[in-house]
């Protein structure tokens, strides 16, 4: 019976998503367009991450090298370790990490902020002045976070790759034309389609869920509180998802070009 | 101006309004009494059309409001001032930001014309100019209250003004203030306003229309005397703790 409920209310939740998600659609190239919060949108969650992008980048790039150097010296390979940096990191870490990064950090804000609006009327107040609301506070963060979460993961591609780089040289005792050569081979067509198709992606989730999530906040204070976690959850495990089924169905077809 | 006939509104399988229906004649003020959950905000939200009514008609200036596509509404609706409970001000924003804010987003006029409307706004709520640059969260309730009213009347001469709860959680000074800056509105822009509210002695020197709402049933519409000498049992429990200062406010039985 429980579980039945859970499914009742999962089963509304995702119908008003995709309810949501069609109004946020259909007002994403018409007019008014509100540049200047996009811009202002744009810095606060590029420039506002980066140092986190940055730091994830280095840490996650140089671990992965680190244990991948270890296990490719058994095999006598470990010349290969750019490769297998490149293919890892291009395809998988940097898109994926970075949205989970941006989600924890911005989708977090984003449903706060709109969600405290909604609470003490500020996007009725919006509407009563005749402003619509999913025009001036999603679309601007839509377009925010699509152009600039592609943009973090590229900075995030060349910091882990520079990270495996510093484990290859120092640690692994790699020469660095070996690393750079292997890394070279694959930054092909495939793994660039692959590597900048994800956040495109991301974007799309973080910006619908952490919107959608911040309007349809109810129940003040605790209710924002709620509306912010569950945000985060959501997009995090739908970033998951989707990069699994993205990987399943998109990297099979391109297998000749990665 | 503003005529409801039969509306019924309800959030998910809660009813909240039924069969409401009641009249404010043009230039006219009525005040909108009943306990907390009564359905009094949301008549608000239905005129300014935030919400739509599931059944019935709202009548404004003669054009039902049930058929007109939200598109519309969104170019009548900065005609309809509307005071939220508690100010409802964009806390990112700066009193003169607020104020100006339907300006700046519905108009091309110039800033330095903006900023005039602005502190003439800000010098017709009695409100110092120096406010402009302060954000509100650094004013007080009263003061809120005030910047939130003027940010209502700022933009254009609006044809109707909403109050919802202006007076509560204020000081008495804060009251008065608030009182006849609504007063004023009303002799010097001639605009038809609906004020919600449970305060029952501000309200009175208000207007001379009142009704009560009591589980989303309009259980009366009337005059001062009609309230006060009402038999209906829910005006009688609503008016029990007040009657006595109501009795003793002036003009009340005149």
């Amino acid at each position: 019976m429980v579980s039945f409920s859970i499914l009742k209310r999962f089963a509304w939740d995702l119908q008003e998503l995709l309810k949501y998600s069609v109004q946020l659609g259909r007002r994403l190239f018409g007019r008014p367009f509100y540049f200047v919060e996009t811009v202002e949108q744009m810095y606060f969650l590029g420039v506002g991450s980066l140092f986190l992008v940055v730091l994830t980048g280095a840490f996650a790039g140089q671990g992965f090298a680190l244990q991948f150097s270890i296990e490719l010296a058994d095999f006598g390979s470990k010349n290969y370790l750019g490769r297998v940096m490149a293919i890892a990191v291009f395809r998988e870490l940097a898109p994926v990490l970075t949205a989970l990064m941006v989600a924890a950090r911005v989708a977090a804000g984003i449903t706060a902020e709109l969600g405290s609006m909604k609470s003490s009327e500020q996007i009725d107040a919006l509407r009563a002045f005749g402003v619509d609301p999913i025009r001036k506070l999603a679309v601007t963060r839509f377009w925010a976070i699509f152009i600039m979460l592609p943009v973090l993961t590229i900075i995030c591609d060349f910091v882990a790759i520079y990270g495996g780089y510093i484990i290859a040289i120092y640690i692994a005792h790699i020469s660095g034309t070996a690393y750079w050569t292997n890394v070279m081979v694959k930054v092909n067509l495939g793994n660039i389609i692959v590597g900048l198709t994800k956040p495109f992606l991301f974007a799309v989730i973080i910006a619908t869920i952490s919107t959608h999530m911040g309007f349809s906040t109810e129940g003040g204070t605790k209710g924002v509180g709620r509306s912010t976690t569950d945000s985060v959850v959501a997009c995090s495990i739908t970033i998951l998802m989707v990069n699994f089924l993205f990987t399943r169905l998109i990297v099979p077809l391109l297998k000749g070009i990665l | 101006m503003i005529r409801f006939e039969n509306v019924s509104f309800g959030y998910g399988n809660v009813r909240v309004l039924r069969d409401v229906s009641f009249h404010v004649a043009p230039g006219e003020t009525s005040v909108i009494f009943g306990v907390s959950g009564s359905g009094k905000s949301t008549i608000l939200k239905l005129v300014a059309g935030l919400v739509r009514p599931q059944s019935g008609r709202i009548v404004i200036n003669g054009t039902d409001m049930t058929q007109v596509s939200e598109s519309k509404w969104s170019r009548i609706r900065p005609q309809i001032g509307f005071v939220f409970q508690g100010g409802a001000l964009f806390d990112s924003m700066t009193v003169g930001e607020n104020i100006g804010y339907a300006l700046l987003e519905n108009t091309d006029k110039p800033l330095a014309e903006i900023e005039a409307t602005v502190r003439e706004t800000l010098r017709f709520l009695n409100l110092s100019e120096d406010l402009i640059d302060i954000l509100p969260d650094s004013l007080s309730g009263g003061m809120q209250r005030r910047v939130a009213i003027g940010r209502a009347v700022a933009a254009v001469d609006p044809l109707i003004m909403l109050y919802d709860e202006p007076t509560t959680g204020l000081d008495p000074v804060s009251t008065r203030a608030i009182a006849e800056m609504i007063l004023k509105l009303k002799d010097v822009k001639g605009v038809s306003s609906i004020i919600v509210t449970h305060q029952i002695a501000d309200a009175f020197g208000m207007t001379d229309h009142f009704i009560v709402l009591h589980d989303g049933v309009v259980v009366f519409d009337g005059t001062c005397a009609e309230l006060i000498h009402s038999d209906n049992q829910h005006v009688r429990e609503f008016l029990a703790p007040f009657i006595d200062s109501v009795r003793a406010l002036p003009g009340v039985f005149e």
